[in-house]
Parts: C-alpha cells; structure tokens; sequence
C-alpha cells in the first residue's frame, strides 16, 4: 500500500539528546542536550516527559502548531499523554514501537490534506532507563547483557510538517504489514524486525516501479550491527535486491568504539534523531537528493514475550526528497 | 522463506563465541568472594560467644548487606558488568536483585510498590529454595533417618 503525497514538506525541527547521544557523532546538530538521566528530576519518567516539552516548546516558539502526534515507548503512551496536557494542543497519540516515526509521517501527511489543518508537529521520545524498566529489569539490576542487544536511545525529537513549501518534501510513503517470522528472542530485535523491513522495501520498490539506485540513501531504524546483515542477506535471498547506499540508523547513532552499546541504538527516537540532525545537514550541503526511510518496530509487550509468543514486527516506509 | 530457514539465517550472522575472558573473571571473582567468606566466618568465630555455624549466618548476613549496600550506592551493576557470574551466583546476586527491586519501585508506595515487588527477581529463588529445602528434608528424614 503506497500513498503518494504532493504538497507535504518539512517546515522545522527539533531535537534533544541525553546521555551517550550528546556525546555521538550527532552532538553539534542537537538544540539541547542534558547531561545525565534525571536532568534533576525525581524520576526518569519525569526526565523524559520534560525533555519531551522542551522539544515541543522550541518549535512552537517559532511556528503555529495546528495538531500534535506524538510517540513514545512508555506504557499507554504516558510520556506524550502528560507532556501533551502541559502543552495543552490538540493532541493524537499512535503507537507502532520504533516504526512510529514513519507511521506519524503518515498519519500527518494524510491529515494535512484538509484544508483547516496546516502545520502538524510530530513527536518521539525515547529514553533509555525508562524504555529497561518497561521491556527488561529494574534500572539498577546488574543483567548480563548480550552481544547482539541494543541500547535504548535516550533523545527527544520533534518535526513540523506543513503545506508551506521549503526544500525538503515527503513523497510518498508505504504502509506495511505486521509480519512475523517465529523470533521469540525479546534481546534480538534485529532478527525480529528485518523481515517485516524487507517485506516493505520490496513492496515499496514494486509499487512505485523504482530500484534501488533511484534512492542515494536507504535508512533502516534500529536493526543493530547484526540485524543489518541478516537484513541484507534476506532482502538478497528471498526479493533478489542487492543493496548499496544502503545503512541502519542503530549503528551510526553512537560512537563506534563505545562498546557500552552493544549492537548499537534502538527506539523510537532512534532514526529521526539521526534524519533530524545529520540527514538534513546533509540534504542542505545538497550531497543528497532522495532519501528513504525504512522505521522498523517490534511489536511486542512483556506480557507477549512471557507468553513465549512469536514478536511480531512491522516496517513503513517514507520518502524525502530535496527539492 | 520459511521460518526454519529463517532461524538458520539468523543464527549465521549472530555472534555465538564462548567468552574466555568471562569465564576467568567469573572463575576468579567467584573464587576471591569465597575466601572473603571464609575469612569472614574464621574472624566471627574468635569471638568466645560465637560457634561455627553462627558465624557462617553471620557472613552471610555480611555479604549481604555489602550487596545491598553497594547496589544502593549505584555501583554493583557496574562490578556485575566487570565479574558477572563470580558474584551473581552467590548470595551477592540475590541480594542485589532484591535490592534493586527494591529501589525500582519505591516511587509506587510502601504497600503496592516495594512490598508487592521487592521479590519481583529473587522471589523464584526462595519460592523453589523453600520448596526443595522441604523435598530433600524429607528424602533424608524417610531414607536416612532425619
């Protein structure tokens, strides 16, 4: 299912980082950063919620904000709930794990067709202690940790779609399937999601009759450093698509030789923390022309997982293009 | 492709070596805490009022509250980080599981916070622990006499 979308654009953005990302190879592109955890708070919850309005708050300083969409990996949505009661906007909330961000660009894209909404801000928030408490332990529990684990991003992201035109335009977008291939495993999300991920570029490609060379840079979200190689190999095998311009997101979030990070980043803030910062600067130092965004979420709550229940997973994606 | 096949891919490219590295620290620090116990134990027991099996309860009770002590501190996930399972597999690990139970939810209330999750992580350890303690004490009172 793919929606073409003719007068979307990117109007303005925002994005904060914490621990680990205010030290990565995005940090001269953040609007703020806060140095541990609480960011002086009671809790980590409290944290996220206040990074969150700050994200918010930067934006509507300089824009109208007709509708917010937001997404976070709490319980029931609760950090965008209460960030949202204190901003006071109307307000949507959607839920698709770290496939999110593709999933509001769409939502957005398509609610900006009626003629009375004209900006829509969307929302991620991720943080990383908050994100362990919910899916694994208590945040001070000392888990063995495995190799092929990925460590939470701890960031706040925020960007304007309008009507009004600017250079950077959503064209089109495909809308995936919840695929499940019989992963179990709640520690390898990479396994879990390259399927669904695979499945959705193929679909993407068939449907707006283009090949991988038509893109100069294909992103995926949060498969990890090995989730990226099982991606590949699959889409080869079972789609015959050989990718090149090709990277995920989870491995170029964090510093490389931070080994703390295991296979590298995940959440929902994970991919448009990266297209936010160093994707747009590179689209406005004109080295790219077209981007596609591949955000992948596990769908999985801990009660599926204790269940023993297969994880199912889902993929959308979304094209940007400079114009 | 078939989720058979698919596993198979998976398997191919997720890391599966044997970490020696590990095992020597786990080896070593498990080993170290052991002598730290029975130094323990030999120091409780010069004291005229206490015997030996007092000053094993005593040791114990030691190395808990350092677990406990050092979890509240904020720095025994980082020492897990370094020695794994050399100390948590010895009463170190219980303790510091129910510790940061503990702290995890003490924002949520005396009652539905701490006392209905403090034994969140250990309490599978006493549960079964009990529950064998009770399985082989009968073995031994039916086959050997009590």
């Amino acid at each position: 299912m793919t929606i073409k979308f003719d007068n979307i654009y990117i109007k303005d953005k925002a994005v904060g980082g914490g621990p680990f990302i205010k030290d990565g190879p995005i940090k001269k592109y953040l609007n703020f950063k806060y140095e541990d955890f609480l960011d002086g708070e009671n809790s980590y919850e409290e944290c996220e919620i206040k990074e969150l309005e700050r994200v918010i708050n930067i934006i509507r300083e300089r824009n109208n904000i007709d509708l917010v969409i937001s997404s976070d990996l709490s319980n029931q949505l609760m950090i965008s709930n209460v960030a949202n009661r204190r901003i006071g906007l109307p307000y949507l909330g959607l839920y698709n794990a770290c496939a999110s961000f593709c999933e509001e660009i769409i939502v957005a894209s398509s609610l900006l067709k009626n003629r009375n909404i004209k900006n829509v801000l969307i929302t991620t928030s991720s943080h990383n202690l908050t994100s362990e408490r919910n899916f694994r332990y208590p945040t001070e529990y000392g888990s063995l940790k495995k190799d092929y684990q990925t460590f939470t991003v701890t960031s706040q992201t925020g960007m304007l779609l309008s009507k009004e035109k600017t250079n950077l335009k959503i064209e089109c977008a495909t809308i995936g399937r919840v695929i499940d291939y019989g992963i179990k495993d709640s520690n390898d999300m990479g396994s879990v999601m390259a399927p669904a991920c695979a499945y959705t570029l193929y679909e993407h490609l068939k449907d707006t009759n283009r090949t991988i060379e038509d893109y100069d840079l294909i992103l995926t979200g949060d498969l990890g450093k090995y989730g990226k190689e099982i991606f590949k190999e699959l889409v080869l095998e079972e789609y015959g698509i050989k990718l090149n311009n090709y990277d995920d997101t989870a491995c170029l979030i964090y510093n490389k030789e931070d080994n703390r990070v295991l296979a590298g980043g995940s959440g929902i803030s994970c991919m448009p923390t990266y297209f936010l910062t160093k994707v747009i600067d590179r689209f406005n130092k004109k080295e790219i022309k077209n981007v596609l965004l591949l955000a992948t979420g596990a769908l999985f709550n801990t009660t599926l997982v204790n269940h023993k229940m297969a994880i199912p997973s889902i993929c959308h994606a979304v094209s940007v293009v400079r114009e | 492709m078939n989720n058979k096949k698919y596993k198979r891919l998976t398997k191919k490219y997720l890391p599966r070596k044997l970490n020696i590295k590990n095992l020597l620290y786990a080896f070593v620090s498990g080993g170290l805490l052991g002598l730290l116990g029975q130094v323990l134990i030999k120091v409780y027991s010069m004291a005229p009022t206490i015997s030996n099996i007092e000053a094993g309860n005593l040791m114990m009770v030691t190395l808990i509250f350092l677990a406990s002590l050092f979890t509240g501190l904020g720095f025994f996930d980082n020492l897990i980080d370094l020695f794994k399972a050399g100390i948590i597999i010895p009463i170190t690990g219980f303790a510091h599981s129910t510790t940061s139970s503990a702290m995890e939810y003490r924002k949520e209330g005396l009652t539905s916070g701490i006392g209905a999750n403090i034994f969140k992580l250990s309490g599978s350890v006493i549960l079964y622990g009990i529950v064998s303690a009770y399985l082989f004490g009968i073995i031994r009172y039916v086959f050997f006499g009590g």
